[in-house]
Parts: structure tokens; sequence; C-alpha cells
């Protein structure tokens, strides 16, 4: 059992709650193999999916999730619905809880706004993404990953390479792996690098050759165009050049080493196409196993409300 | 003539660093005597100060109570309201309104609505910018005649070096502090709360340190330049103080001041995305918490005052980069300065009330701030042993966004004279019951 109504980060969660989330997929990982794709144990629950930023993957990862429970499901996001307006989240926080939603997965650019949001809606809130903050099922498919392929997760030594300070996935998997017993380290340019990392067990580098030497796992972040503009970073080639993941510095890690990246890529920048697509990248298996992982965390929680009801 | 004799009570006498019991005759807005066993005529009112400080009237010298513009977060009406309630009997009322202040009209406005309120003292604060832009000089010499009795464009930085200079100038040349709110724009830009761990741990973007710091460090070279009085709006870091404490030692014309918030909580309250704890300076560490402390101690900090910046309900209740920064901090200040500074001993009792008194008024160069025969009757009187629970919803300020809701605070305003014009601001004789914060 959870033991909140809510799922905003990992920083909240035991590793006991976290494991048992992760066997739950596992569960959930056979269902997507049938034939029909689909089972009735959220039949009659509402997931209503509010997105505030634009996202592909995830939006469709949980929608998907969601159907394949057997849910009924609600989009609203951002250019398609009063949001437009300028209608605060709280206000459409409350107007989704009147139309009866057991589920909130939100998605929003503010740090703490699915914690804000859980205060005022009695419906479980699944943060989808909140600014820099967590962006906790992100972190639950990887680990979720990382298992798969490497069978544990204590033990292993698990590397960052890229935007470290504006990266939720980062700080959501932090909490994860160093949870489940993983060492994490950290890399990137000292532009993108937040302060205090140490003091959560992390180990900091920015050197890339020094931090990916011996690591089961290279976990290459996202690099958006706009830190250049913003004065943090000189250009495209200088980055590739000193920090993006190649065939080269891939063969200092670990002989069986794994290569991550919550997508989407930008090739030929933070990661070699060449390292994307070869045999040492899971990065399609980890979009498949983020339905899983959803899948679990709806069930989950909306079991949990279910229990709630019962009880009191 | 209106008399009072406030008996009983335990006179602090501030500037010579006295405490003392005694009685204070009050007659026709005057402090008449000050002096044991005093009586005054048959209608002279008796005010029973028993147990209670009776304190030069404390002067907050930096509030803003919105007022022209942002009516629905607080009126000089109301806002004066809270000063009395928190044991203020003089406020200065920061530019930073709709239209600012800066111009006389602006400031004759504050002044008659403060009279015509007929609450605490209100004493304006003109912009040192036109509209507090940053690009032309304010009228200072028709603000001063007016009534106005610094210049800042609190809320902002007066980034162009070259214009603080001009400012810094002039206002040296009419004998008139120049306040700043030290913080370099480029170096905070985005920035919600302190630059540091909590902030990596909440996903929030940071302000560092040395935003405040770089713009501390330019301010005084140009106060040494021009011989201006500088005066520094809350200082909120270490590295703040040492500055300004080298300035001092060095002879350098500048004051300083620091917000009760700043002394008592760090950016740990931020946690949960408090967006009461979101306020500009931000919530620092414990380092420099005690690093304030110890400035105020040192002498190094001259002023405490509150940096009251009101807002509504609806305009906190937000995401905590949508909120906008500031606390309430009027009805929580002398609570705070017992309860974290008398109390442990971090400042004597005539320490602390320097600092909210007579310091503050010499800045300012106000005829305030001392309890003598013949000064004006603005007196303060607090129970120090009273216990208080602070409740935003008793405030009498319109904001109710204070960090402190539910904290036990013991030290309170009890009651409070204007001139010769007696508030009773907290219902004598009950103590208020109490959980433990």
């Amino acid at each position: 059992m959870l033991t909140q109504k809510d799922l905003l980060g990992l920083e909240e969660l035991t590793a006991d709650e976290i494991k048992l989330i992760l066997d739950t997929a596992g569960a959930m990982r056979e269902v997507m193999t049938r034939e029909i794709k689909k089972v009735p144990t959220l039949r009659g629950r509402v997931v209503v999916n509010l997105f505030y930023e634009p996202s592909t993957r995830t939006r469709a990862s949980f929608e998907l999730a969601a159907k394949y429970l057997s849910a009924d499901t609600v989009n609203i996001s951002a250019g398609s619905s009063s949001v437009v307006k300028g209608e605060g989240l709280l206000d459409t926080a409350r107007t989704v809880s009147a139309l009866g939603a057991d589920v909130v997965v939100l998605r929003h650019r503010a740090a703490g706004a699915a914690a804000f949001l859980s205060r005022y809606v009695h419906a479980a809130v699944i943060n989808a993404g909140d600014g820099m903050h967590e962006h906790p099922t992100q972190a639950l498919l990887d680990l979720y990953t990382i298992r798969e392929c490497k069978g544990k997760v204590q033990g292993l030594t698990v590397t960052f390479v890229g935007d470290i300070l504006h990266s939720r996935v980062a700080r959501s998997n932090i909490w994860g792996l160093s949870k489940l017993g993983a060492a994490v380290r950290v890399c990137g340019p000292a532009t993108l690098l937040p302060p205090g990392l140490d003091r959560l067990g992390v180990q900091v580098f920015t050197s890339v050759d020094e931090a990916v030497a011996g690591a089961d796992v290279i976990y290459v972040l996202r690099l958006q165009r706009e830190r250049f503009v913003q004065g943090l970073l000189p250009g495209e080639e200088e980055y590739a050049r000193l920090y993006g993941i190649n065939e080269k510095r891939l063969a200092r890690a670990s002989d069986d080493a794994i290569v991550m990246h919550p997508g989407p890529l930008n090739r030929g920048v933070e990661i070699a196409a060449e390292v994307a697509d070869g045999s040492r990248s899971v990065i399609t298996e980890q979009v498949a196993n983020g339905v899983a992982v959803r899948m679990a965390c709806l069930y989950l929680l909306a079991r949990r409300e279910a229990d709630d009801k019962l009880y009191h | 003539m209106t008399s009072f004799i406030i008996k009983k009570g335990t006179v602090v006498d501030p500037l010579r660093e006295k405490v003392f019991p005694a009685d204070v005759l009050v007659v026709g807005g005057r402090i008449a005597a000050i002096g044991p066993g005093l009586a005054g005529q048959k209608e002279t009112t008796v005010i029973n100060a028993e147990g209670c400080l009776v304190l030069p009237g404390l002067i907050d010298m930096h509030v803003h109570l919105r007022e022209p513009g942002f009516e629905h977060k607080e009126t000089i009406a109301s806002g004066t309201r809270a000063a009395l309630r928190g044991g203020f009997t003089a406020v200065c009322a920061m530019p930073n309104t709709r239209p600012v202040c800066d111009r006389a009209a602006v400031a004759g406005f504050v002044l008659d609505r403060a009279r015509a309120a007929g609450n605490a003292r209100v004493y304006p604060v003109g912009a040192l910018s036109k509209g507090s832009e940053g690009k032309e000089l304010a009228p200072f010499g028709e603000m001063r005649d007016a009534g106005v009795v610094a210049f800042s464009d609190d809320g902002r930085w007066l980034a162009d070096a070259h214009l603080m200079r001009r400012a810094m100038e002039y206002a040296a040349m009419l004998d008139v502090p120049v306040i700043s709110h030290c913080e370099d724009p480029a170096l905070s830009a985005g920035g919600v709360m302190n630059e540091g761990f909590t902030a990596t741990i909440l996903g929030l973007r940071g302000m560092p340190a040395a935003a405040e710091e770089v713009a501390v460090a330019r301010d005084i070279l140009l106060a040494e330049l021009t011989g201006c009085h500088l005066h520094v709006a809350h200082v909120s870091t270490a590295g703040a103080v040492r500055l300004i404490r080298e300035a001092k030692a060095r002879g350098v014309r500048v004051t300083a001041e620091v917000t009760p918030h700043h002394f008592t909580l760090t950016e740990e309250a931020v946690r949960g995305y408090d967006t009461n704890a979101k306020v500009n300076p931000p919530l620092r560490t414990a380092a420099d918490v005690a690093a304030l402390k110890e400035g105020l101690a040192d002498g190094t900090i001259d002023v405490i005052a509150t940096d009251h910046a009101p807002h509504s309900r609806e305009e906190k209740e937000t995401e905590f980069d949508a909120a906008p920064f500031g606390m309430v901090g009027l009805e929580t200040a002398v609570g705070l300065v017992f309860t974290e500074l008398v109390s442990p001993g971090v400042l004597t009792l005539p320490q602390a009330v320097a600092k909210m008194t007579v310091n503050p008024a010499r800045i300012l160069r106000l005829e305030a701030g001392v309890l003598a025969e013949g000064a004006v009757a603005d007196i303060t009187l607090v129970d120090p042993e009273r216990e208080e629970v602070v409740e935003p919803e008793r405030f009498a300020s319109q904001g109710k966004n204070t960090a402190f809701g539910g904290w036990q605070l013991k030290g309170t305003p009890v009651g409070v004279m204007v001139g010769g014009r007696w508030f009773e601001v907290r219902p004598s004789g009950k103590r208020l019951p109490g959980k433990k914060r």
C-alpha cells in the first residue's frame, strides 16, 4: 500500500513503496503483451490529464495506461481550454474536482504545482513533471528499466550527464536511486550543476571521462537550446565536444553498461547517433516500460482511494 | 487640556541605555514629567502600566501601505491601524504605489489620507527616479518640502550607477538619506528563493547572496564618493553585513536595517512551497541568520524594520513561482524582537528598543524616538510577559500573508499613544490562551 493520497515525488516515497510500484508494473507489463490489452480494473474511474506544458510522450503514456485499465480519460491542455483564458490552476483544479475526477495527472511549469493542487482536490494527484522539481513516474520507469536490464538496482553506479540544474528527471532519479541503494554521479558544465547535491550523497563531476569511468548506467539528459541564449553555455558544438556521449566515452564505462535518455533526443548534441541507436541503448524500452509503470501508479492510487472510501 | 498619567510602568530609555520604574505624565500631547510617584489633576486619565514596559513610540521605517493604487492589498487606514496594533506610532510609507510617490502631489495625498485616518503617523518616502524606472531623477526638493523623509526606489535597485551617483549627490545636498534596495537584477533574475541546497531540492530558481552583496558594495562606494547618507534596506546575507561593517569602520555614512523574518527564519521555511515565505530578499541560511544577529549585536545593523508587504489572499494562494514577494510584519515585529532577540540575550532591552526608536529617528532626522520632558507624547506600552499566538485572521492589516501563523510569541504591545491620543490595542487584563509553537 502507498501511504499517501498522491504521487508528488520520489522524495516522499519509501524504498518499499518504490519497490511495490515496480513490482506492480511488472504485472502490468504482462497485460501489455496480451492480444487484447485491456483489463477492467479501473472501470468507472475518471482520470484527468491536466497538461500546462506541451508533452507528447508523457501524455500519451498516461492516456494509454488509463485506457488499458479501462478508466475514462479526459485531456485538458494549455491551448485547448480555459487555461488560455487565464483561469488559474486553483480554479481549474476545483472544476476538475467537481467533475468527479478520481485521479488528476498534472504537468506544470511551476515547481510545487502538484503539491499545491493536491491540497485543494480530493482526487489523487500524480505529478507528471513540475518545473525543475520532480518527475516521479519518469524516474520510476527508469528504475524499472534498470532493474529489468541489470536484475537489481542496489550497488550499481549510475551517471547522469548534462543539464542537471534544470532537470526534474535527475532530481527524481537521485531520490529513487539513492533509496534503492545505487551510487549516483552527476556530471555537467559548472553552469548547469545546482549547488548542494553532495549533501544528498551524490558525487559531482565536471569531467565526463571521470564521471563515466566504470559506470553501469549512463543516463544522458536532454539539452534545451534555450540554455545558450541564457548565457549558460557557449554553444552546441562546444557542448558536444565536452559532454556529448559517443562511442569513445562509452568505452570507459563498465563493459555491460546501458545508455538511457528521457527523450526527445538531440542526436549529435548530447548523444551521438551511433550510441542512441546502438546495442547498449535501452531508450525504446524506457518508453514501453513507461506505460506499465503509469498503469501501476494509477492502479495503486485509485485502489488506495477505494479503500479510503470503504473504511471512512 | 487632556492629560494622562501612565502609572507604575518600567520606562526604557534607549539613548542612555537605562531601564527604571517611573510614571509618565502627558499633558496636551507632550510629555510633562517622568518620575516616581507622579500625580495628575482630578481629570487626568490614569493608564495602569503595571508589569509593562513604557517605550518611546516605535517607528517602522520600512512599510508598504499600498495606497494609492493597490487598495485591495492594504490602505493607509488599515495599514496604520495595523501599525498601532503592532505597537508602532509611526511608519515610513514606501513609494512603490500606483502612481509611484515621485512628486509632492502623491506625498501630499499620502499625508492627507494618514491624517484623515488618525492612526499612526506616516512619513512618506519619495522615489529616487521618476516612476522608479531608473531613468531620470525625481524632484527631490519639492518632495522634501512636502514632508518626504528619505528617497528610495524600493522594490528595485537603481541599476544605473551614474544615475545613482547623481541621486546621492543631490540627496546629500538636501541632507536626506537614500534608502537602497540592494539587488542586482541581472544576478537575481528569475529567482524566487535563496540559491542553495533547499532551492536545488525544491526545483526553484535561486537568487544568490552575491546579487545583494554586489549591490551593497557598489552603493557603499558611491556613498563614499558622494558623502551621501546611504541606508541599506532589509539586509539578508552575511556578506552584506561584513561589507557594511567594513564601510562603517572606514567612516562611510552608511546605516542598515534587518527585518524580523530575516533574523528569525531560514530558507527552510519555503519547504512545502509556502508562498508566505516568498520574500525579497529571500530567506537565507542559518549562517546568514547568525551573521545578522551578530550585526545587530555589534551595531553594524542600526534598525529593525518590517518591510511590511501585504498581499491579497488570491495573490498568495497560487503556485510558488506566480506568487508575489512579501510578508506582512507590523503585527508580529514586537513579539519576534522580544522572543528571538531580547529573551535569548542577542540584544539588551535598550539596544532592541533603540533599533526601533531612536536609531530610525536619527537616520530620518525626526524629532522622535525618545521619552523626555517636553517631547511629543509618542509612547508604546509592551507587556514583556504576555504571550500571544499569532492569528492572522485577527490582524488589523488587510494582508494576512505571514509565515508566523500559529507561532507563540512572548512580548505583546498593549497600548500606544500618538501625540497624546491613547489607543488600547489589546483587551486589558486578559491573557490569551496559547498552544506551544
